[in-house]
């Protein structure tokens, strides 16, 4: 982060101390306000919150990790918990299988082949920008059983058998999210993989080639492995992503989380406890804030950790 | 965490006019035609689902249900106005165009003179202050939103725009103060020393000469503070409750409810609701790429 090896633009440091208090904490002070305020101190409160039981708003008393074990435990949240992760890790592992395959794969074709690059590259990624949300009607619009496009072009060819609704059917609505997840966000990884693949230097597979690899040989044994830095990118903001969701999830299934909860994610069980819990509703969501926080952060700084040690020994 | 989005960094980025190193290879064409062929039928895939509802917007109900796929049928814009009046798109339109507009300007002014003071300033706590704002950018920050809920509830700022402003505002902080530190760390201090020789305080060297330096790290931060709290939906579906405040997300909500059977208006006002990021695609594409790829190598 900063505090890494020093660099030649630091010339200024003689000056070291010698900014007045004052300009420091002016420029500072108000971020460090509005983030502190609005993001750090909420969070900390949430943890609060989590040790006590609630009774409305009214905080009754201290229940230690009583809240954790009744979210753990009672009916039906206690069910739906392991039910919503897991729908998670199938998400996040989807995601993944979907944008290292297919990202990598444009992203190479892209490299080798840099005609209407730029064009490619935008049209790629314009998905990357609409709201989750809207991304999620419009898919809800187009897979819609009877009047969607999807159902009507599968009709129209004599596919008949695999028209379905799509997000009403069990079965088919996880691997609908995803897919329409990695369609909106496919142009990150590709862009990541593109700049990776430029940042290798040519004369590695040259001289392969020299060596008598062929041009598959060369890219798998010479240029994939110099890509795991990507992946390891990639794999920590498809997490972040993928635990964090809540809006698509919400315009494909409502808040339910579609039919039989088959889409239920982390995110809208923390929604349903907090804004449409009971009594307890405070202190319940609180621990499950707390829970899911764990989880991303946790997982998250050490999957940065893990990845960034690698990056420096290979 | 190290950013692509230093000016020295920049510079040695793939060039897009240099060629694959197959590129130049005899017998290449028929392979470079497959390869175009796939790159577009990705383009397609890409793109055809937006284009379905461009149309869609243009056709009357009656034609959408009969035949879900077809040309327009009129390029008439009742589907518009119905959607922005009759659905009341309009009243949300404004009100996400000054939530985001103003939480943007805040963040991005707060951002660029702390990451300004972090990257030029010593001073005792300046790494952790760094590192605090940076770990911002892991941290589900939606999960603290109770308490928000209940703070902003004895301020009175439930159901109040300005709230939403403050909140967006302070969850674009770390990646704006990111952005903007890796840029000024590959931006030489010359002017800057010139600058204080000729007397210049550090508010008047910030405003005239460090400012005018981080444009492109201020574009991309604009931009990609733009898109996510145009899009934002959670922070309004909790913290706003009168309909003429709702921003286009969760008027969105609303509107599909209630025009569910209406096909031709919910076309409409999805294209409605993506105008302002084509608008800002369109202008920014180049500064979109460079910041996917510092977002994404963070």
């Amino acid at each position: 982060m900063t505090s890494g090896p020093r660099r030649p633009a630091r010339a200024s440091r003689y000056r070291a101390g010698r900014t007045g208090l004052g300009w420091i904490a002016g420029f500072t002070l108000p971020a460090l306000t509005l983030y502190g305020l609005l993001i750090v101190v909420p969070l900390v409160t949430a943890f609060y919150y989590g040790f006590f039981h609630w009774e409305g708003t009214q905080r009754a008393g201290f229940a230690g990790l009583g809240n954790y074990q009744e979210v753990l435990t009672r009916y039906p949240l206690g069910d739906e918990i392991p039910v919503a992760l897991w729908h998670n890790v199938l998400f996040f592992v989807g995601t993944m299988a979907i944008q290292n395959t297919v990202g990598l794969g444009l992203a190479v074709l892209l490299y080798r082949n840099p005609r209407f690059k730029r064009f490619f590259q935008t049209v790629f990624s314009l998905p990357y920008l609409i709201s989750p949300l809207i991304v999620g009607y419009l898919w809800s619009l187009l897979l819609s059983p009877s009047f969607g496009p999807v159902n009507y072009v599968l009709q129209s060819v004599g596919l008949d058998s695999w028209a379905r609704p799509w997000l009403g059917d069990p079965g088919t609505a996880l691997p609908v999210l995803i897919l329409v997840n990695a369609w909106q966000w496919i142009g990150g990884p590709m862009l990541i993989f593109l700049a990776a693949l430029g940042g290798i230097p040519r004369e590695l597979e040259e001289a392969a080639a020299l060596d008598g690899a062929s041009s598959a040989r060369a890219f798998w044994s010479v240029r994939f492995p110099l890509l795991r830095p990507a992946v390891g990118v990639i794999t920590v903001l498809t997490f972040i992503g993928c635990f964090n969701i809540f809006d698509l999830v919400y315009a494909l299934g409502g808040s339910d989380g579609g039919p039989g909860g088959a889409m239920d994610v982390l995110g809208l069980l923390y929604y349903r406890t907090a804004f449409e819990g009971g009594t307890n509703a405070i202190g319940e969501s609180s621990a499950l804030a707390m829970m899911i926080f764990v989880l991303i952060f946790g997982v998250a700084i050490v999957l940065e950790r893990f990845l960034r040690r690698r990056e420096v020994t290979s | 965490m190290t950013s692509t989005l230093s000016p020295a960094k920049r510079r040695s980025r793939p060039e897009p006019a240099r060629p694959g190193p197959r590129a130049a290879q005899p017998g290449g064409g028929l392979r470079r035609a497959g390869v175009q062929l796939l790159l577009w039928l990705y383009a397609a895939l890409a793109f055809g689902p937006l284009v379905l509802v461009l149309i869609g917007s243009f056709r009357s109900n009656a034609d959408i249900l009969r035949q879900p796929v077809g040309l327009p049928t009129s390029l008439g814009l009742e589907n518009y106005q119905r959607a922005w009046e009759t659905a009341s798109l309009g009243t949300y339109f404004v009100n996400s165009l000054f939530v985001t507009v103003a939480s943007v300007t805040l963040c991005v002014t707060v951002s660029a003179m702390a990451a300004y003071a972090l990257s030029r300033w010593r001073f005792r706590g300046r790494a952790v202050l760094a590192a605090l704002f940076i770990s911002g950018l892991m941290i589900p920050a939606k999960l603290g939103l109770l308490p928000v809920f209940y703070m902003y509830q004895s301020l009175g700022l439930i159901d109040s725009r300005l709230g939403l402003v403050l909140l967006y505002a302070a969850s674009g902080i770390p990646f704006s103060v990111f952005v903007i530190m890796g840029f000024m760390r590959g931006l030489p201090t010359e002017l800057e020393e010139a600058a204080r020789l000729d007397g210049a305080n550090e508010g008047r060297m910030f405003v005239s000469i460090v400012v005018p330096l981080m444009r492109p790290a201020l574009a991309v931060v604009t931009v990609f503070q733009f898109a996510p709290t145009w899009n934002d939906f959670f922070y309004p579906l909790v913290l706003m409750r009168s309909d003429e405040k709702y921003t286009v997300p969760v008027g969105l909500t609303r509107f599909f409810g209630e025009f569910a059977a209406d096909r031709a208006t919910l076309f409409a006002g999805l294209v409605i609701a993506l105008v302002p990021l084509a608008i800002v695609f369109a202008l920014a594409t180049k500064h979109i790429i460079t910041g996917l790829t510092a977002g994404m190598s963070r």
